[in-house]
């Protein structure tokens, strides 16, 4: 039995990639980009994770799934780690994966537009020198306004288009 | 991962652990005053909003904690210093403890703390504990957005109606004499600012006076004069607030030791 070839990286990746977020199902794991690495270390496949908040509570079901995913593909030696460092970016959601989530309906993360904690931001946008444009995932309009900082998930602010007059959840730059 | 990295090993393990409960401690306690809002908030996007950051909260304490227990090396995991320690040996800030008040004094309280958070985080990103680096660099990323809303909020609500501004107001003046215990420096704290591990609290006064004042003053909040300063939090002494948040979050783990779900 042990000299059955292992399946290739390349097809755990493929396999990987089928796993839906639990919390966004439009994404993979692998859109969202939180896989960081995933290797076989002898007989035992170490696949690597980043959480994308330190609370999200997906974290041990996306965990999970995966666990699930591989079983059902007959990997039973498996080690999920657990990687911070470097901490997740929005900027790791693939372009595909942007794509997907604005036609589920939520707005994809603006890149280079994370909260920094600097007071000067927050003095441009009050008068209007920088605020973000948000482009409704639902009709396009770029006249959208920010109705919280939070949304029904840590990762995500609730906005609402100004036209469409639809809410919406824009995934935040982090 | 597990690894001690060069500068760990020339670090008083007692000094370090007692860095990593304050800041593990700090995020449980204030974590579990936020969480306290879900389902009271004053508007739906504000209860999230509450429920979202006490579980960022929650999560770094799961980070800092998990650490404490490791460098303590008694086999104790982060529920284990969570629920089975009782209030003298805690060591968040008494400011955490404090009451939620209104939800204008809550958000004053949170943002005193992210100012704080949000510096000492910063500094720690450059820790010579690369564990520490690590987790710091997650964090801050998260308390960049708390630090935004709470000034955002202190802004608008001190700026606001005769009546936000009064609150606002009341809740600075009553939480002002517990900011100061965030830069007192501990004996422990002088170990951990020479192995490069972490910075003396003092150090950060001035930035933080910088940012407190350039919000109070867009807030039309006048800031309290210099006077005493509460402390005890930091060394386990702790305010009667502690042992009723304590008595509600450690009931089960106390009452069914050992209960998993």
């Amino acid at each position: 039995m042990a000299t059955l070839t292992r399946p290739s990286v390349k097809d755990i990746w493929r396999w990987l990639a089928e796993v839906p977020d639990p919390e966004i199902p439009a994404l993979s794991v692998v859109d969202l980009g939180i896989l960081r690495d995933v290797a076989w270390e002898g007989e035992t496949l170490v696949v690597s994770v980043t959480p994308t908040y330190s609370g999200c509570p997906a974290t041990s079901a996306i965990n999970l799934d995966i666990e699930r995913a591989l079983n059902g593909k007959g990997i039973e030696k498996l080690r999920l780690e657990r990687r911070l460092s470097p901490a997740w970016t929005s900027d790791w959601i693939s372009a595909e994966g942007r794509e997907k989530l604005k036609a589920y309906g939520i707005a994809p993360p603006v890149d280079g537009t994370a909260a920094d904690g600097r007071l000067s931001k927050r003095i441009d946008r009050l008068t209007g020198r920088a605020n973000l444009t948000v482009a409704c995932p639902r009709c396009g309009s770029t006249r959208t306004e920010k109705v919280s900082q939070f949304g029904s998930t840590p990762c995500k602010a609730s906005y609402r288009c100004s036209d469409c007059l639809e809410p919406f959840d824009y995934f935040k730059c982090i | 991962m597990a690894e001690a990295t060069v500068a760990d090993a020339a670090v008083d393990p007692t000094a370090l652990f007692e860095f990593l409960l304050r800041m593990g401690d700090n995020t449980l306690i204030l974590g579990h005053r936020l969480s306290e809002w879900c389902g009271h908030a004053p508007a739906l996007e504000e209860d999230i909003a509450l429920a979202n950051t006490a579980l960022d909260l929650i999560g770094q304490t799961q980070l800092w904690l998990g650490l404490a227990g490791a460098v303590e090396g008694k086999g104790r995991s982060a529920d284990d210093l969570a629920f089975l320690r009782d209030a003298c040996e805690f060591r968040n800030l008494l400011l955490n403890e404090r009451p939620n008040g209104d939800f204008g004094k809550t958000l004053m309280r949170q943002f005193l703390f992210d100012a704080w958070h949000h510096l000492f985080l910063n500094a720690l990103r450059l820790s010579s504990d690369t564990r520490i680096a690590e987790i710091a660099g997650k964090a801050s990323k998260e308390v960049s957005y708390h630090l935004e809303r709470s000034r955002d909020l202190v802004i608008r609500l001190g700026d606001g109606t005769a009546e936000s501004h009064g609150r606002m107001q009341g809740a600075l003046d009553d939480l002002w004499p517990y900011t100061g215990e965030m830069f007192m420096n501990e004996a422990s704290d002088a170990v951990l600012a020479a192995a490069g591990v972490a910075p003396e609290p003092a150090g950060l006064k001035t930035e933080w006076d910088a940012l407190v004042g350039e919000t109070l003053s867009e807030a039309t909040l006048k800031e309290p004069a210099e006077g005493y300063m509460q402390k005890g939090g930091k060394r386990g002494i702790h305010t009667e607030h502690l042992g009723y948040i304590l008595a509600d979050m450690q009931f089960l783990q106390r009452a069914y030791p050992g209960a998993t779900w």
